[in-house]
C-alpha cells in the first residue's frame, strides 16, 4: 500500500474511532493488556539472555554451544520431537483412516478413546507408563522383565499417546473431506486398492499429515509434564530450563534455553501456518462426505481394526492402571485396596483443589470473554492496530509454555507490575495462554453470523456495546459456552507455564501431582489424577446440561481443538 | 423550495486502494434526494449501488467525497448515530429474538416507555398484516413474513431515511410483486425519504419516484421511469432499461422538423428536441422492438427479411435482417389477429417517430 493512501486510511479510521468512545477505549485497553502480558514477558526473556544485568553479552549463547550439558538437551528434545511426530502421526492416521474411510464397527468408541488424552492431564500417561512398565510396574513384574522405561523409550511412548489426539483431529478433518468418488474414479480405471491409497488418498492427505506432524513436534518440544516424570537421564530442554530456574536460580541461562526452544517452535509454526496449511487440496464442496463408502475388504479392514484395538486397549489399560493405582496402599509393594489416597488428597490437597478451582473459575470466563471480544474486533471492526492485535494475541499459540513461564517470572517479579506469588499471575498465565484457541474459535463462530444482523442493530441506533451484548453474544452463546469448557479443562490440566508461577500461597493440583510423583508416592499421584479427571468430567457434563436446556442445541466441546 | 434530505457529493470508493486488486466501486457519484421521495439505485451487479447505500448508512467509509443527511455532513458519524434504517437483502433479523423483540429493538435502544413500545409494535405489524404474530420466533415465519418483519423493524423508529438493499431478491416472483406494492404504499403513507437498491428494472420502474441508473460506479441518468425509458441519456441506459435495437445512422441535416438521418439507403427524420448532431455525424438510432409496425413489403421506412420468429402467445418476436446486414428485433402484440410471418419473407417497417432516439456512439 502506498504511504499517502495508508496515511489517509489511518486518519479516516482514527476519526471513526474517536466518535465511538466505547470502541476506542476497548481497543486501547486490549492493546495495552496484550503488550503487558504477551509482548513484555517475551521481551524480558530476550533481554535476559543477551543483556544479562543490563550489559550486552552473548556469554550464555557461547556457553550453550561449548558445554554438552547445555546443548545436549536441545538435541534430545529434537530427537524426541521427531520420533513422537512420526509415531503420533502414524497412530493418528490409523485411527482417522479407520474411522473416516472404512466401515469398521465401534467407530464412536474408538473416537472417544482417541480424544480421551485431551481431557486428562497429559502427563497422566507418563504416570501410567511407570505404573505399567516401571521398576515395580504391573507388566514388568508379571513378565519379570529387566528394562528401564525412563529415558528415550518412555518419552516417545508417553508423548505419542498424549499428543496423537491433536494429529487425529486434523487428519480426521482432512480425510473425511476427501470425496469418495475420487477414490472410486481410480478404482474404476483399474487401480488396485493399495495403488488407489498410495496414489490418490495419501497424496491428497499429505498437507494434513505434514500439518499434524509439525504440530505434534511442537507439542512434544514444549511438553514439560511427561519429561519431568519420565525423562530419567535423557534430559530435554523444557526440564533443563526448569532446573536452571528452580535448581540453579540462573535466570540468564534459563532465558537462553528458552530462546533455543522458542526459535524452532516459531519457525515450525510459521512453516505450518503459511506454507503447509495453504497447500491443502481439500475443497469444501458442501456435499455430505462418507456417502458411497462401500464395505471395506476384510484383508484391509482386519489389520486396521487389529491395530486400533491394540492401541485402544493400551490406552484404556493406562487409564485403568492409574485408577487401580489410586486405590492401592503402596504401589508395587502392597497392592491391597484402600481409600486412603483419596482421603489424603482431600485432606492434604483440599486447599489445592480449592485454589485450582478458584483460579480456573476466574480465568475461564475472563479469558473466554476477552477472546471473544478480540475475535469480534478482528472480524467485524476496522481500526488502527487491528493487524497487530490479531498477531500478538495469537503469538502465544507458538510460544512454548515454559518460555511463557520464564517470561512471567522475569517480567513480574519487580515493579511496575509486581505480582509474583499471587493468584493473579496464575490467572494471567491461563488467560493469555488459552486465548489463541478461544480467538480462533470465536473467529470461526462469528464468520458464520450474517454481518447484516449486526449492521441491522447498529442502523437501529445501538452502539458497539449494546450490539455486542444483545446481538452478537447471544448468537454465539452455545458455541461460546462449549469453548469455555475446553478452556476450563486446559486450566485444570495445564502444567508447563504455570509451574513457574505457583507459590506457597497458591498451589495447583497438577503441580501437587508432580510433587507426589517426585516423592515416589505414585498411589497418591494417581488419586490426584483422578480427582482432576473427575472435576473435568463434571464440568463437561454440567455444561452440556446447561447448554442443552438453555438453547436446545447440540453441545460439542471436543469437536474442535 | 424543496428540502434535500440526502445528498451524495462526489463520492469515490476504492476497495484495496494501492494494492494490485484495486477496485473503484463508486466513482464521483453525486445525487440529491428530496424529502418524502423514493429513489431507486438501479444497475447491474458491481455497479456500485449497494456500496453507495452502505456509505450512506455508515457501514462503509467513502474514500473521498461527502454524504449529507439534512444538509449535515455525516462522513464521520457511526451508523448507530445516523438517522437511517436499513432493510437488508438477507433481512438480518435477530434469530434469537421473537417478532416482537425484533421490531421493538430500535425503540428499546431509544428508551421508549414499555407501554408505548407495545402499542407501536402492534400498530406497525398491523400495517403489514402481521398482527398477532408478536410471540412467534422469526425462524417460524415464511420468507415473505420475515421480509415484512424486517420492514417493520426499520420503519418503527420513523427514521429520516429508509434504506432498502435489494429487499425482494430472496422472494419468489409472485410474492415480490405484492410486497413491492406494499412497500411503496407504506413509504408514501409515512412519507419517509427512501433509497432503494435493486438490479430489477421492473421493480425499480414500478416503485420509484425517480430512478438513478448506475454503471461502473457512475451515475448514468437520473429520471422518472418514463424519462429513462423513453429518453435514455446514453447507450448504456437505453440497453439496460428494456430491450433495444441500435442502428448505425448518418446525419444528413438538421431542420425545424428534426434531425434527418440516413440508414443505409433509407432516409427518415427523427424528432428529438435538444438533439445536438451535425451533418456527417454517425450516431446510433435507438429503435424499441415494440415501436415498429410491420407493413407490406416496399412500404414504410425500411425493408427487412424475417430471420427468425419466437412465438410466446401474447406476442411474437421477429428477428429481422436489414439490407445493410444489421439485425433488428421487432415485437408484435397479439399475433393471432395478424397471422404469423413465414421465414425469409420480406416486410416493410414503419418506425414510430416519437419513440426514436439518436444516441452518441460509445466505444
Amino acid at each position: 500500500m502506498r504511504f499517502d493512501v495508508y496515511q489517509r486510511e489511518v486518519r479516516g479510521e482514527m476519526r471513526r474511532l474517536v466518535r465511538d468512545p466505547v470502541l476506542l477505549g476497548l481497543v486501547a485497553v486490549i492493546l495495552l493488556l496484550l503488550l503487558a502480558f504477551i509482548v513484555f514477558p517475551l521481551a524480558k526473556v530476550i533481554q535476559h539472555s543477551i543483556w544479562p544485568k543490563g550489559v550486552f553479552s552473548p556469554k550464555y549463547f557461547v556457553q550453550f554451544f561449548q558445554r554438552s550439558y547445555y546443548w545436549r538437551p536441545l538435541l534430545n528434545s529434537m530427537v524426541v520431537g521427531s520420533l513422537v511426530a512420526l509415531c503420533g502421526t502414524a497412530v493418528a492416521f490409523l485411527f482417522a483412516y479407520g474411522i473416516t474411510r472404512t466401515d469398521i464397527p465401534f467407530k464412536r468408541a474408538f473416537r472417544l478413546i482417541a480424544i480421551m488424552p485431551i481431557v486428562s492431564p497429559p502427563f497422566l500417561i507418563a504416570l501410567a507408563a511407570i505404573l505399567l512398565l516401571g521398576n515395580h510396574g504391573v507388566i514388568t513384574d508379571a513378565l519379570r522383565l529387566d528394562w528401564d522405561i525412563y529415558g528415550l523409550p518412555g518419552l516417545v511412548l508417553t508423548e505419542t499417546l498424549a499428543y496423537f489426539p491433536i494429529a487425529f483431529m486434523i487428519l480426521e478433518g482432512v480425510l473425511s473431506k476427501i470425496d469418495p468418488s475420487i477414490e472410486e474414479a481410480a478404482l474404476d480405471m483399474g487401480a488396485s486398492k493399495l495403488r488407489t491409497f498410495l496414489t490418490v488418498t495419501l497424496p491428497l492427505a499429505i498437507p494434513g499429515v505434514a500439518s499434524a506432524m509439525l504440530l505434534v513436534f511442537i507439542r512434544s518440544l514444549e511438553d514439560f509434564g511427561n519429561p519431568v516424570v519420565i525423562q530419567g537421564n535423557y534430559q530435554v530442554l523444557t526440564v533443563a530450563a526448569y532446573h536452571a530456574v528452580t535448581g540453579m536460580y540462573n535466570m540468564p541461562l534459563a532465558a537462553t534455553l528458552a530462546i533455543f526452544m522458542l526459535v524452532p517452535t516459531l519457525m515450525i509454526f510459521v512453516v505450518q501456518k503459511y506454507y503447509v496449511a495453504r497447500r491443502s487440496y481439500i475443497t469444501v464442496t458442501g456435499k455430505p462426505s462418507g456417502i458411497g463408502l462401500k464395505s471395506t475388504e476384510r484383508r484391509v479392514k482386519i489389520p486396521i481394526l487389529a491395530g486400533m484395538v491394540v492401541l485402544s486397549v493400551g490406552i484404556l489399560l493406562m487409564y485403568g492402571v492409574v485408577l487401580f493405582g489410586s486405590f492401592t496402599k503402596l504401589w508395587g509393594v502392597d497392592n491391597t485396596l484402600t481409600l486412603k489416597n483419596y482421603l489424603y488428597v482431600f485432606k492434604v490437597g483440599g486447599q489445592y483443589i480449592a485454589d485450582t478451582l478458584e483460579i480456573a473459575l476466574i480465568a475461564t470466563p475472563v479469558g473466554g470473554i476477552l477472546s471473544m471480544l478480540i475475535a469480534y474486533l478482528v472480524v467485524r471492526k476496522r481500526f488502527v492496530g487491528r493487524g497487530a492485535m490479531e498477531f500478538v494475541s495469537m503469538l502465544n499459540f507458538a510460544v512454548p509454555g515454559v518460555v511463557v513461564g520464564i517470561g512471567y517470572i522475569l517480567a513480574f517479579n519487580t515493579p511496575p507490575i509486581q505480582i509474583t506469588g499471587t493468584a493473579l499471575i496464575i490467572i494471567l498465565v491461563f488467560v493469555f495462554r488459552r486465548m489463541p484457541v478461544g480467538i480462533r474459535d470465536g473467529i470461526a463462530q462469528l464468520q458464520q453470523i450474517d454481518p447484516a444482523i449486526e449492521e441491522a442493530s447498529s442502523s437501529l441506533g445501538a452502539g458497539f456495546f449494546r450490539t455486542f451484548t444483545r446481538v452478537t453474544l447471544p448468537l454465539v452463546a452455545p458455541a461460546f459456552l462449549s469453548g469455555l469448557v475446553y478452556m476450563f479443562v486446559r486450566c485444570m490440566t495445564a502444567i508447563s507455564a504455570v509451574v513457574f508461577v505457583v507459590s506457597a500461597g497458591w498451589q495447583l493440583l497438577t503441580v501437587a501431582l508432580l510433587y507426589e510423583v517426585d516423592q515416589a508416592n505414585l498411589a497418591a499421584a494417581a488419586a490426584y489424577g483422578y480427582v482432576i479427571i473427575g472435576i473435568v468430567l463434571t464440568a463437561i457434563i454440567l455444561m452440556r446440561f446447561v447448554v442443552e436446556r438453555l438453547f436446545n442445541r447440540g453441545f460439542a466441546p471436543l469437536s474442535r481443538q | 423550495m424543496t428540502d434535500i434530505v440526502v445528498r451524495f457529493e462526489d463520492i469515490v470508493k476504492i476497495f484495496g486502494e494501492g494494492s494490485r486488486r484495486e477496485v473503484r466501486a463508486v466513482d464521483r457519484f453525486s445525487l440529491s434526494v428530496e424529502g418524502g421521495q423514493l429513489i431507486t439505485l438501479l444497475g447491474p451487479s458491481g455497479c456500485g449501488k449497494t456500496t453507495s447505500l452502505r456509505i450512506l448508512a455508515g457501514f462503509e467509509n467513502a474514500t473521498s467525497g461527502n454524504v449529507y443527511i439534512d444538509e449535515r455532513c455525516v462522513n464521520d458519524i457511526p451508523p448507530q448515530s445516523r438517522d437511517t434504517a436499513m432493510v437488508f437483502q438477507s433481512y438480518g433479523l435477530f434469530p434469537h429474538m421473537t417478532v416482537f423483540e425484533n421490531v421493538a429493538y430500535g425503540l428499546k435502544v431509544k428508551h421508549t416507555p414499555k407501554a408505548q413500545i407495545r402499542t407501536r409494535v402492534a400498530e406497525v405489524l398491523g400495517l403489514v398484516g402481521l398482527g398477532g404474530l408478536e410471540k412467534r420466533s422469526v425462524g417460524q415465519l415464511s420468507g415473505g413474513q420475515q421480509q415484512r418483519v424486517a420492514l417493520c423493524r426499520a420503519i418503527i423508529t420513523e427514521p429520516k431515511v429508509l434504506l432498502f438493499d435489494e429487499p425482494l431478491s430472496n422472494l419468489d416472483a409472485k410474492l415480490r410483486k405484492g410486497t413491492r406494492e406494499q412497500i411503496r404504499q407504506l413509504q408514501q403513507e409515512l412519507g419517509i425519504t427512501s433509497l432503494y437498491v435493486t438490479h430489477d428494472q421492473a421493480e425499480a420502474m414500478s416503485i420509484s419516484d425517480q430512478i438513478a441508473v448506475m454503471n461502473d460506479g457512475r451515475l448514468q441518468q437520473l429520471g422518472t421511469a418514463e424519462q429513462i425509458y423513453a429518453r435514455p441519456a446514453n447507450r448504456f441506459v437505453a440497453g439496460f432499461i428494456g430491450d433495444a435495437n441500435f442502428l448505425p445512422v448518418r446525419v444528413l441535416g438538421v431542420d425545424g422538423a428534426g434531425t434527418r438521418v440516413a440508414c443505409g439507403a433509407a432516409e427518415m427524420t427523427v424528432e428529438q428536441p435538444g438533439a445536438r448532431f451535425a451533418p456527417g455525424d454517425e450516431p446510433l438510432l435507438l429503435v424499441r422492438p415494440e415501436a415498429v409496425d410491420l407493413v407490406a413489403d416496399g412500404q414504410g421506412d425500411l425493408t427487412a427479411e424475417v430471420l427468425f420468429s419466437h412465438y410466446t402467445g401474447s406476442v411474437v418476436l421477429y428477428a429481422l435482417s436489414l439490407p445493410t446486414g444489421e439485425r433488428l428485433e421487432v415485437q408484435v402484440a397479439n399475433p393471432q389477429e395478424r397471422g404469423l410471418l413465414a421465414l425469409h419473407t420480406s416486410v416493410g417497417l414503419r418506425l414510430h417517430r416519437r419513440s426514436l432516439r439518436l444516441l452518441e456512439k460509445e466505444d
